[in-house]
C-alpha cells in the first residue's frame, strides 16, 4: 500500500504522542499505535515493514515463546523489532513499527518477531505478511472474546497468507490443521511416561473427527486434546513431526530428532508445557537457519520470566509463585496438574481474580472448565481460595471432590497466609493472575513471614 | 428415573457439562444416559424423564440438527406430554425454526418452536442477565454469536429485568413449552440458580428436594444476585 497524506499525518501525530510518553517517563504501550490506526485505519498496511517477519500466535505459550525467540536471535547478533513492550493486538504492532520508523515511515530493522493475539488475526494479517507463522496450540480461552477453538482456528485460517511458512504443533489436532496448503514444519514431544490412554480433563475439544464426525482414537493423550490421534473412520491422523523432543528430566536436557539428525538442548524447566515452548522455538529457529549450538548456548542461561514463575525458600519450605491465567481453563488445568505431580506435601493458594474485573458478575464459566480435580490429591493438604468469587471457588472445590476440611476461603488475598496449615508442608504454591503482581508479591512475603512465625512458636 | 444427555462429546462448551454433573450429585439414584452423535437417543423408544443438551460450536449445532431430525415427531410428542427438556446456551437453537447465516443461507431447525436464530460471527454478545421465572430470580451470563428472533411473548421462559432477552431488543428470555426449557444463559446455569434446580427436581417427582452442598451454592447465588441487583439499580 502506498503512503498517502492521511498516513503521514497519523505517523507524525502518533510519533509525537510516543515522544511525549517518553518525556513524561511513561512506559511504552500500544497507545501511539492506537492513535495511528484511529487516524489512518490502514496504517499497518502503509507503514514500511522489516524484510523478514516472524509471528507467534496460539492460546498458550505465545508470550514465553516470543521472548525466547527474541532472546536467542538477539544473542546471535540480530537486531530484532518486536512488540514485547506494547501489546499483541494491531495497535501494539503499530506502536512497535512506529518506534522504529523515521518521519517518512521507513523502518530500520530488517527482522521482526511479533506476538499476535489470535483474536486479532484478521486485523493484523491483512497488513502484516509473515514469512514464518508459529502457532503454539489452540484451546478454549476466554469465552466472551474467543468463543471456542473452532472459531479462533477459522479466523487464523482466513487471515494468514497462503505463502507463509507455518510452524505447527503436530500433537494438537486443531492447530496442526491450519493452512493445509502452506509450507509447514511440525514439532512434537515423543510419548511420555505421564501420557494417558484416555483424556482425564473436562475439556477435550477433539473427541470427534473434524473431517467426518467419527470418534477420534488416541494412541495417547497428554492433556486435553493434545496427543497422538487418528480417526479410524477416515484416516485423519496426527501429522509426522519434523522436530520431536524427548525430555530427560533427570539430566535436565531434551534431545530433538530433527531432519539433520539428533540435537541436544538444555531444559529450562521440568514441565511438559515449557518443553513444548522450547521445541517450538527450536523448530522455528532451525527452520530460520540458526545452528543447534547457537540455540543451545542461549537456552543454557535463560529462565522463565519472574513475573510468571518465582521460587523462594524459608526454613525448608519452598514458596512458588506461578502465573495461572484466570479465564483460561486450560492454562489453569496444566498448572493444577503440574502441582499435583510435584514431589512432597503441598499447599495451594488460588488467587485467580483479574484485578481489572474484581466482581462476582464476571463470567465464571471457566471455573467449571478448569480441572480443579487435580488439586484433589493426597499430597495436597490445603487449598485456600481467595477473592470476590470465593463462594464460586468453594463450590467448585467441593465439586472437585476436595474434602471440606482441606478448603479455606478468604475474600482478601492478604489473609491467605494465615490460613496455611504448615504442618509437614514442603511446598506452598501461590497461583496468581497476570494482572496482580503487587498482590502476589505481598502474599508471597506474607507466606514467608508466616513460615518464620510458625517456626518461632514451635 | 432416566436422564439423557445428548451429544456430550461436543455439546459441552463453557462448563455446561456441570449442569448434568450437578444434577447427578443431587440425584444419585437417577440413571444418566449419554448419547453420542449418530446413536439412537434413549428418548426415541423409551421413557426418559429429562433430556439435556448444552453449548456447542456452530458446526456441531448443524450436526446435531441433522442427527435429531428423524426424531422430530417424537420430540414434539414428548414436549406436548410434558417431558422435561433443558437446553442451555445455543442448544435451544437446534429446536427453533431455522438458523440464518450472515450470507443469508439457512439451516432448517427441528421446528419445535417458531423462532429463528441469526448468526453474526464477528460480533459476540456478552451480557449479565437477571430474569424472573415463576417468582424466582434467575441469574446468569450470555456469550453468543447468534440470537433468536420472532415472537416469544406467549412462550417465553423468563422475564428479564437486567440484560437482554432472546435478542438485544427483547426483555423476554428463552422459550418454555410445557416442561421444555430453553435459555441462552451459558455455562453452569443450574449451579448459578439453585432454586431452579429444586424446581426441576420437583418436576421430576422429588418431594422436598435437597441440594448437594446447599449452603455453599446458596451463598454463591445470594452474592451474585446481590451484585447483579446492585448493577441493575445503577
Amino acid at each position: 500500500m502506498k503512503k498517502n497524506f492521511r498516513f503521514y499525518i497519523a505517523l507524525w501525530i502518533s510519533k509525537a504522542a510516543m515522544l511525549l510518553q517518553k518525556l513524561l517517563g511513561m512506559n511504552a504501550s500500544y497507545f501511539p499505535g492506537k492513535i495511528a490506526i484511529k487516524l489512518c485505519p490502514d496504517f499497518l498496511g502503509r507503514i514500511d515493514k522489516p524484510k523478514t517477519i516472524i509471528t507467534v500466535t496460539g492460546t498458550n505459550g505465545k508470550t514465553t515463546c516470543c521472548n525466547m525467540i527474541l532472546d536467542v536471535l538477539t544473542e546471535n547478533g540480530y537486531d530484532v523489532l518486536n512488540n514485547k513492550a506494547g501489546s499483541n493486538i494491531d495497535a501494539g504492532i503499530a506502536s512497535s513499527l512506529l518506534g522504529d520508523a523515521n518521519l517518512l515511515g521507513h523502518v530500520k530493522k530488517q527482522l521482526a518477531v511479533f506476538e499476535v493475539d489470535e483474536r486479532s488475526s484478521l486485523k493484523i494479517y491483512a497488513y502484516v505478511h509473515p514469512d514464518y507463522a508459529v502457532c503454539t496450540n489452540l484451546f478454549r480461552d476466554s469465552i466472551g472474546r474467543n468463543a471456542h477453538a473452532e472459531f479462533i482456528s477459522s479466523i487464523i485460517e482466513r487471515a494468514l497468507p497462503d505463502d507463509t511458512h507455518m510452524i505447527l504443533n503436530a500433537d494438537d489436532p486443531i492447530s496442526s490443521q491450519l493452512k493445509p496448503g502452506n509450507k509447514r514444519t511440525y514439532f512434537s514431544i515423543s510419548r511420555l511416561d505421564t501420557d494417558r490412554a484416555e483424556c482425564v480433563n473436562i475439556i477435550n475439544d477433539m473427541r470427534s473427527c473434524p473431517k467426518c464426525g467419527g470418534k477420534v482414537e488416541y494412541e495417547y493423550v497428554r492433556y486435553h486434546h493434545i496427543g497422538k490421534f487418528r480417526c479410524p473412520n477416515c484416516g485423519f491422523a496426527s501429522p509426522e513431526a519434523d522436530y520431536t523432543a524427548s525430555p530427560d528430566w533427570a539430566a535436565g536436557t531434551f534431545t530433538v530428532a530433527a531432519p539433520d539428525g539428533e540435537e541436544t538442548y538444555p531444559l529450562m524447566s521440568d514441565s511438559v508445557f515449557n518443553t513444548y515452548n522450547q521445541v517450538t522455538v527450536v523448530a522455528l529457529l532451525r527452520t530460520f537457519g540458526l545452528s543447534t549450538e547457537a540455540i543451545a548456548a542461549s537456552f543454557k542461561h535463560m529462565s522463565i520470566v519472574k513475573s510468571r514463575y518465582t521460587k523462594r525458600e524459608k526454613n525448608g519450605v519452598e514458596v512458588v509463585t506461578n502465573m495461572t491465567k484466570g479465564q483460561n481453563p486450560v492454562a489453569c488445568s496444566i498448572v493444577f496438574d503440574y502441582i499435583r505431580s510435584e514431589s512432597g506435601q503441598k499447599e495451594v493458594i488460588v488467587m485467580l481474580d483479574d484485578k481489572t474485573y474484581k466482581k462476582t458478575t464476571e463470567i465464571v464459566t471457566w471455573v467449571y472448565d478448569a480441572d480443579f480435580e487435580f488439586l484433589n490429591d493426597e499430597s495436597i493438604s490445603r487449598v485456600i481460595a481467595c477473592g470476590v468469587r470465593l463462594h464460586d471457588y468453594h463450590l467448585r472445590l467441593l465439586l472437585a471432590g476436595i474434602p471440606e476440611e482441606k478448603i479455606r476461603c478468604v475474600e482478601n488475598e492478604l489473609d491467605a497466609p494465615s490460613q496455611l496449615l504448615l504442618d509437614g508442608t514442603d511446598k506452598v504454591f501461590i497461583l496468581h493472575d497476570l494482572t496482580t503482581p503487587e498482590t502476589t508479591r505481598l502474599v508471597c512475603d506474607g507466606v514467608l513471614a508466616e513460615i518464620e512465625k510458625r517456626e518461632a512458636t514451635k | 428415573m432416566k436422564i439423557e444427555v445428548l451429544y456430550p462429546e461436543a455439546a459441552n462448551l463453557f462448563g455446561d457439562c456441570w449442569n448434568y454433573r450437578y444434577l447427578k450429585e443431587c440425584l444419585p439414584d437417577a440413571e444418566f444416559v449419554y448419547t453420542s452423535l449418530g446413536d439412537t437417543p434413549a428418548f426415541a423408544d423409551g421413557d426418559v424423564q429429562l433430556v439435556y443438551m448444552g453449548a456447542m460450536t456452530e458446526s456441531a449445532q448443524e450436526r446435531a440438527i441433522a442427527w435429531l431430525m428423524p426424531y422430530r415427531e417424537r420430540i414434539a410428542q414428548l414436549v406436548s406430554c410434558g417431558t422435561v427438556f433443558l437446553m442451555t446456551a445455543n442448544a435451544g437453537e437446534v429446536f427453533c425454526d431455522h438458523i440464518e447465516n450472515e450470507d443469508g443461507s439457512r439451516v432448517e431447525g427441528l421446528k419445535i418452536f417458531d423462532l429463528y436464530a441469526k448468526r453474526d460471527m464477528m460480533h459476540r454478545h456478552n451480557s449479565t442477565v437477571l430474569c424472573e421465572f415463576e417468582g424466582m430470580k434467575l441469574v446468569g451470563f450470555k456469550a453468543e454469536f447468534s440470537q433468536l428472533y420472532g415472537d416469544n411473548s406467549a412462550n417465553a421462559f423468563a422475564t428479564v429485568s437486567y440484560g437482554t432477552g432472546i435478542n438485544s431488543k427483547s426483555k423476554l428470555e428463552g422459550v418454555r413449552i410445557n416442561n421444555f426449557f430453553s435459555t441462552a444463559i451459558v455455562g453452569p446455569f443450574l449451579l448459578m440458580n439453585p432454586n431452579f434446580v429444586k424446581y426441576l427436581m420437583t418436576l421430576l417427582g422429588i418431594e422436598n428436594p435437597e441440594l448437594k452442598y446447599e449452603s455453599v451454592i446458596m451463598d454463591a447465588y445470594e452474592k451474585r444476585l446481590a451484585d447483579i441487583e446492585r448493577m441493575a439499580a445503577k
